[in-house]
């Protein structure tokens, strides 16, 4: 049990797949313009993590070596489907303003890579707290940047206006808004870490 | 068809929406091999190769097999394993016929598969070129068009990018900040700057 909650916790901090890994970028700073669209795109990308997890650790022993990663691309596109069916009949609101970045949850590195790293290796159990944590971690990085651009490239968050008479720096809900964001957060969490050691 | 619209997408596809530095799409292989120019400039060639070859061979599936039989939902499905599929067998037949070529790509072809820019390109094609499920005229034309043109934007950014990072290995920059996060910061100010074609109309 010790064993499963290092699983789940390590993607949070230590593994953070955004921050820590630098994987899976492309979505992160695409939607990240406000903190729904970044929770939307986090629960999206955690469903898909978490289920292709535990398809690829129960068939590990029954795929050849050779094909194994067309095997896992099938395995996560299905999920992928699901999810995009599910968006548009549920919420095509969120579906509408995350346009084709739903779709290339296929081609995000976290999940083929915690496939590739994790899921073909342990049991159901540890995949499975493995791919919430990643999944959570994912979420966690996405409400961070989208909040820090939401509040400074409109002024809000979650659609609250926070303070009155802020004026907006538009500039941050622009994609050069993100990439700065993203690169001072990665500059900032390694100088917590050159700190600590 | 016509000239005036081939231009609007070379337009917006090269400059206005870059695929890196305002779709984001690729970005991983971005900031990974663009230390130096020549690596960049074989990844954006086996990139532009990929992206061209595969928005026709997506178009085909999806006009001949996928929207006569009602299927259209299984799009990300065929067009991830057709993306796969071809990025192998470029693989292996250039491994056969030209080795050289074949080191000189290196890792990079497999990386392919799962570069996001060549599955967003697949899929940004069919929402532009086939409007209710009808296709639009000459929208094969168009794809393979839109691919090339998004190939080119994509080249345009490594190359940019490769030459700036060349020239900062002999700079004093911050600990915390080598690498990656200066990546990104030197993104943004290229992605800022690109910021300058939004306003081109045809």
């Amino acid at each position: 049990m010790k064993n499963l909650i290092k699983e789940f916790t390590k993607g949070i901090i230590r593994e953070n797949p955004t921050f820590v890994l630098v994987l899976g970028l492309c979505p992160t700073l695409a939607v990240s313009v406000s903190v729904a669209n970044g929770i939307g795109m986090g629960i999206a990308a955690t469903f898909v993590l978490l289920g292709s997890s535990l398809i690829v650790s129960l068939v590990r022993d029954f795929i050849p070596d050779k094909i194994r990663i067309p095997c896992y691309i099938v395995i996560i596109a299905t999920f992928v489907t699901i999810t995009e069916l599910c968006m548009k009949a549920y919420s095509p609101v969120l579906d509408r303003s995350l346009g084709i970045y739903v779709p290339l949850i296929v081609v995000n590195c976290i999940v083929l890579g915690r496939a590739e790293a994790f899921a073909c290796k342990n049991n159901l159990a540890s995949s499975f707290y493995d791919g919430l944590g990643m999944g959570v971690g994912f979420t966690l990085a996405l409400i961070l940047i989208s909040a820090i651009r939401e509040f400074l490239g409109s002024g809000q968050i979650l659609g609250h206006t926070l303070f009155k008479g802020f004026e907006p720096v538009f500039v941050f809900g622009m994609p050069s808004g993100a990439l700065l964001v993203i690169g001072l957060l990665l500059g900032f969490f390694n100088l917590l870490k050159n700190r600590k050691t | 068809m016509s000239l005036q619209e081939l231009l609007t997408i070379f337009i917006s596809a090269v400059f206005i929406y870059n695929v890196i530095l305002s779709r984001f799409l690729g970005l991983c292989s971005f900031i990974a091999i663009s230390k130096e120019t020549k690596p960049a400039l074989a990844m954006s060639s086996a990139v532009m190769f990929v992206i061209v070859m595969s928005s026709a061979i997506t178009w085909f599936v999806y006009r001949f097999l996928l929207l006569p039989f009602g299927l259209t939902y299984l799009r990300t499905i065929s067009f991830i394993l057709v993306i796969a599929t071809f990025v192998q067998f470029v693989e292996m037949v250039i491994k056969k016929l030209s080795p050289q070529l074949y080191r000189a790509f290196g890792i990079y072809l497999p990386l392919i598969t799962v570069n996001c820019a060549v599955l967003g390109v697949a899929v940004l094609n069919i929402d532009m070129f086939f409007i209710n499920g009808k296709q639009v005229a000459g929208s094969f034309y168009y794809s393979v068009f839109q691919g090339a043109c998004v190939g080119l934007g994509y080249t345009l950014a490594m190359l940019l990018m490769s030459g700036i990072r060349e020239r900062l290995e002999l700079c004093n920059i911050p600990k915390s900040l080598k690498d990656f996060p200066l990546a990104f910061i030197i993104a943004s100010i290229l992605s800022l700057s690109f910021m300058g074609f939004s306003g081109f109309k045809f």
